[in-house]
């Protein structure tokens, strides 16, 4: 049996330089353990959160407007205030990550999915196709990535005027995964480059092996390194597009706010001196997206072999 | 003259030829003027190997061997010339489905680079097993372990390993997983391309040993690719000199090693630093391997050949027999040297 | 006097896993004008030992204990500066890659002209006068304009004669040339020893030419150290080490070395291969694969010892005891 194959992969990887150089950095554990708290608190907000702000019969809106618990006039019950119809801010932000981070990984996916596989064909194929694939990404490039995903969120309203709240969710997750993709094709067209040329993927082709099952089962276990770096950097990339994307009113429906939208809508009372209905959206937003980049950064910093 | 009928040889190549465009792109070559470049790679090599016969190829860099290895194994196409394998023609077969099976069967490689001809990420289970599984030789797991564990057995390994990751591995035990994996199918004939450039020298000596060995167990077929004439000398019955995409000499081992008769054979053996002529000085021969884009006209050799002399500028020598080997050289076939 | 005696050096690097010994208590010598060569498999420490001696260590390995001296005044203490100086004033250097040996933004002439004017009191001109004659002795033709090429400018052959000219501008007293022939066709193998050969004899220079080949060694040296697993396992006159050789395993490289003037059945082979550096067996480095080894092999690890011709670090030829066989 292949013994050594799955069995303790886990292990391994702790043992690794890889895992060990993990263990070592204080930056990359701390950056793990709060990005892993904002996701078990978005996965599970419906059990986490002190209650639920979308559920219309729990709302009191005598409650609204309540400050911080720490400040004056705050009550425990509400740690970070309430907003204008008295909804608590700590369940909203909850349940507003997990909109963001589904949004985000989503269209990451589908990112590396696409841009993976082009870059693949790009590298491994050469000649017109990569050739073509090539110069659609140089055309993608030199489009603002916020001004496509708006044209597309536009025209998507304007076709549907009243789409289902899952086509405006398709259409915000495929508007941020087309502005990612061709990092992603670009990067792995190089290294399949490399690889191509290495002697294992010529003794695949003399023993036969169809192209297609050599791109396959042989170059894209050596070129997912690059790729998960990416990857992991764009999660925090996609999150902040989206909540940009909802700050312009194209992004996430408003009975299904995400943080962008909280921020959007709490804009309007900011100046009136309710800054915690704008702000701990804002911090949520700015620390889930500083800890997935500094995870990038360590495993960028990892997986290259002349930095360790 | 024997009167028993020699039997087919096992490979024929005739006027093989593989020329590459290495021109500037097409915006390039039009906004700048720049001519077409083709590289001619190999410029019509040809010669047989029999059955169970090691031909080895040596030639300095641009000579284009590898390129001929690449060609018998069908990774390329030739520009011209045929090869014919056990008597049909090779490269229509490998363009009919069953003929591409059988040919990838019987034809295997092995390459020069050990830490790059072994995919990192797979273990050698997987590595070894794969053109079982291509071939359909194995049907399950059991089968697949005990196959593998066999060709491990026959090139000095342990059977335990083939749950191990190449790199637990050093550079001549992953010599020995490449040559199991090409021994899987059983196939007949072996091109081996620099198999142990990249190795020390009592490692290269095992995995030699082993070749030998091997060799006269199955009765392969071997084209062994080497700049290094030491090695040469032990593993070959055939030699064949490449200079610039052509065959300058094409002899049997010890007539080659004992009477070389182009002129750069003979440069070649005279340069080779050996080991028990210690303190020899020499004159080696000036000059350096010409440009491949751009070969002298004529015998590509004539700048560096002290027997030049205006025919060889200007037409091209073939390869002729002559007292039993076969050399490409006018002053050869006038008699001069 | 010695130009170069290396003395119980010992180079090791610090790691998560524990520190590993690359070099072992290494100690040799160099007379003036005399060719050394280094001579080993991959991993028996050859290249770290001339990078230890020119001082380009790369970090985390680090010289632990042991002495470099060089025309008597010690080396692998000196302060970067010093060094500095000392490298290519006193030591010149020689890699295997031409290609990245020089810096292709340069002319050649400029890359000459700098390393004179570094180490010598002379004037610009007078520099250029020098660097041309340099080419010149290099045998590259056309000297006067081929100074103000570019390195990629110059075929590979070439350019490692560039590189042995850059090597002797500074008047070195030692060069240390690592695998200076590896990745060079056959006919320019030859033509490059010759060369640094006659350059050197010309120059009074001493070399320590480091190689995995063999055949180089027996054309171009004086004397060969032949190295094993951190530790020098024999040395001596190249023809003596290379005819009689004293040490098992130098005996069994030998015999591994497949010989272009004679047919061989089967090539000697050495079982095993050479331990990897966290796990040398105790005793003497080689025993495990030694067929002449016994029990004080594994227990006690031997010096280099007077071994007829040569030296050997082997128990076989120890004096004192009676020679076990």
């Amino acid at each position: 049996m292949t013994t050594g194959n799955q069995q303790g992969w886990l292990h391994r990887a702790w043992q690794s330089d890889v895992g060990y150089s993990f263990r070592t950095s204080p930056v990359a554990v701390a950056a793990a353990i709060v990005a892993f708290v904002c996701v078990f608190c978005a996965v599970f907000a419906n059990v986490v959160a002190p209650h639920n702000p979308f559920n219309l019969a729990t709302l009191e809106l005598s409650d609204a407007f309540l400050p911080p618990a720490w400040i004056k006039d705050g009550i425990p019950k509400y740690l970070l205030g309430t907003d204008d119809q008295g909804r608590d801010i700590l369940s909203a932000l909850m349940f507003g990550a997990r909109i963001s981070l589904l949004v985000g990984l989503a269209s990451v996916v589908l990112s590396v999915v696409a841009g993976v596989s082009l870059g693949l064909l790009a590298g491994f194929i050469g000649g017109t196709v990569d050739a073509v694939i090539m110069r659609v990404c140089d055309v993608m490039l030199s489009f603002p990535a916020i001004l496509i995903a708006l044209l597309i969120a536009g025209v998507s309203r304007a076709l549907f005027p009243n789409g289902s709240e899952y086509l405006a969710f398709g259409v915000l997750i495929l508007a941020i995964s087309l502005t990612g993709w061709v990092q992603y094709a670009r990067t792995v067209r190089g290294s399949t480059l490399v690889e191509r040329n290495k002697e294992y993927v010529m003794a695949a082709q003399v023993t036969g092996v169809s192209p297609l099952r050599i791109m396959r089962r042989h170059v894209l276990p050596n070129i997912l390194g690059p790729v998960m770096v990416l990857a992991t950097i764009q999660v925090a990339t996609a999150i902040i597009t989206e909540a940009t994307l909802s700050f312009l009113g194209v992004g996430a429906p408003a009975n299904s706010p995400s943080l962008g939208t909280l921020i959007q809508v709490g804009g309007k009372f900011l100046f009136s001196g309710n800054w915690w209905i704008t702000v701990f959206p804002g911090a949520m937003l700015v620390v889930i997206a500083l800890s997935v980049n500094l995870l990038g950064d360590w495993l960028r910093d990892a997986l290259n072999p002349r930095l360790r | 003259m024997s009167a028993i009928p020699q039997p087919a040889p096992l490979v024929q190549a005739h006027d093989l030829a593989k020329t590459f465009d290495v021109s500037p792109p097409w915006l390039n070559r039009v906004l700048e003027g720049k001519p077409r470049l083709l590289l001619h790679a190999v410029d019509g090599v040809s010669f047989d190997i029999a059955r169970g016969q090691t031909l080895a190829l040596v030639g300095e860099s641009g000579c284009g061997k590898s390129t001929v290895a690449r060609l018998l194994v069908g990774l390329y196409r030739p520009t011209r010339g045929g090869l014919q394998f056990d008597g049909q023609d090779a490269h229509a077969a490998f363009r009919t489905r069953e003929g591409h099976n059988t040919l990838r069967r019987r034809i295997q490689m092995i390459f020069q680079d050990p830490y790059a001809s072994l995919n990192p990420r797979w273990i050698v289970e997987d590595i070894v097993g794969e053109p079982l599984k291509e071939h359909g030789i194995v049907t399950d797991e059991a089968q697949l372990e005990a196959r593998v564990g066999a060709l491990l057995q026959s090139v000095g390994l342990a059977p335990q390993d083939m749950a191990k990751y190449p790199h637990q591995f050093s550079g001549g035990q992953r010599q020995r997983i490449s040559i199991a994996r090409a021994l899987a199918t059983q196939p007949d004939f072996l091109v081996c391309d620099e198999p142990t450039s990249a190795l020390d020298v009592s490692v290269q000596a095992q995995v030699l040993n082993i070749m030998k060995d091997l060799q006269r167990q199955h009765g392969l077929t071997y084209l062994f690719i080497s700049h290094n004439l030491a090695v040469v000398r032990h593993v070959s019955d055939q030699v064949g000199v490449m200079y610039l995409g052509r065959l300058v000499e094409l002899a049997g081992k010890n007539h080659l090693f004992d009477n070389p008769r182009h002129p750069y054979t003979r440069m070649l053996l005279d340069a080779i630093p050996k080991m028990h002529d210690i303190g020899r000085s020499r004159t080696p021969v000036s000059g350096e391997v010409p440009n491949p884009l751009n070969p002298p006209t004529g015998c590509t050799f004539h700048p560096r050949c002290p027997h030049a002399n205006a025919r060889c500028k200007a037409e091209r020598p073939a390869l002729l027999s002559f007292q039993g080997v076969k050399v490409a050289c006018h002053a050869v076939e006038e008699g001069r040297i | 006097m010695s130009l170069l005696q290396v003395q119980n050096l010992i180079v090791e690097f610090p790691g998560r896993r524990g520190t590993l010994r690359a070099l072992d208590d290494i100690s040799f010598e160099i007379a003036p004008g005399e060719i050394l060569g280094v001579v080993g498999e991959s991993g028996a420490g050859k290249s770290l030992t001339g990078a230890a001696i020119i001082g380009l260590l790369e970090p985390p390995g680090r010289i632990s204990s042991g002495q470099v001296l060089l025309e008597g005044a010690r080396i692998d203490n000196l302060p970067y500066e010093q060094m500095r100086r000392i490298r290519g004033r006193k030591i010149g250097a020689i890699f295997q890659d031409p290609l990245t040996s020089l810096n292709p933004l340069y002319t050649v002439g400029r890359q000459l002209v700098e390393t004179i004017l570094t180490h010598l009191p002379v004037t610009p001109q007078e520099a250029r006068r020098r660097a041309i004659g340099l080419l010149e002795d290099t045998g590259i033709p056309a000297a006067p304009q081929r100074i103000d090429h570019f390195p990629h400018q110059f075929s590979g052959g070439m350019r490692q004669r560039v590189v042995i000219a850059l090597a002797l501008a500074a008047e070195p007293r030692l060069i240390v040339a690592d695998e200076p022939t590896t990745a060079l066709d056959v006919s320019i193998q030859a033509q490059i020893i010759q060369l640094l050969k006659r350059v050197c004899r010309d120059r009074g220079a001493a070399v320590m030419l480091i190689t995995h080949d063999m055949g180089v060694i027996a054309e171009t040296c004086d004397r060969v150290a032949v190295m094993y697993a951190g530790r020098i396992a024999e040395s001596g006159p190249v023809h003596e080490v290379i005819n009689q050789p004293a040490h098992p395993y130098s005996m069994g490289l030998m015999a591994a070395i497949p010989d272009i003037t004679q047919d061989r059945e089967r090539l000697h082979q050495i079982d095993g291969s050479m331990p990897r550096l966290d796990a040398i067996p105790p005793g003497c480095a080689y025993n495990p694969r030694c067929p002449r080894a016994f029990a004080r092999c594994v227990a006690e690890r031997p010096d280099l010892m007077d071994a007829g011709a040569t030296r050997a670090a082997c128990w076989l030829h120890d004096a004192h005891a009676g020679a076990h066989a």
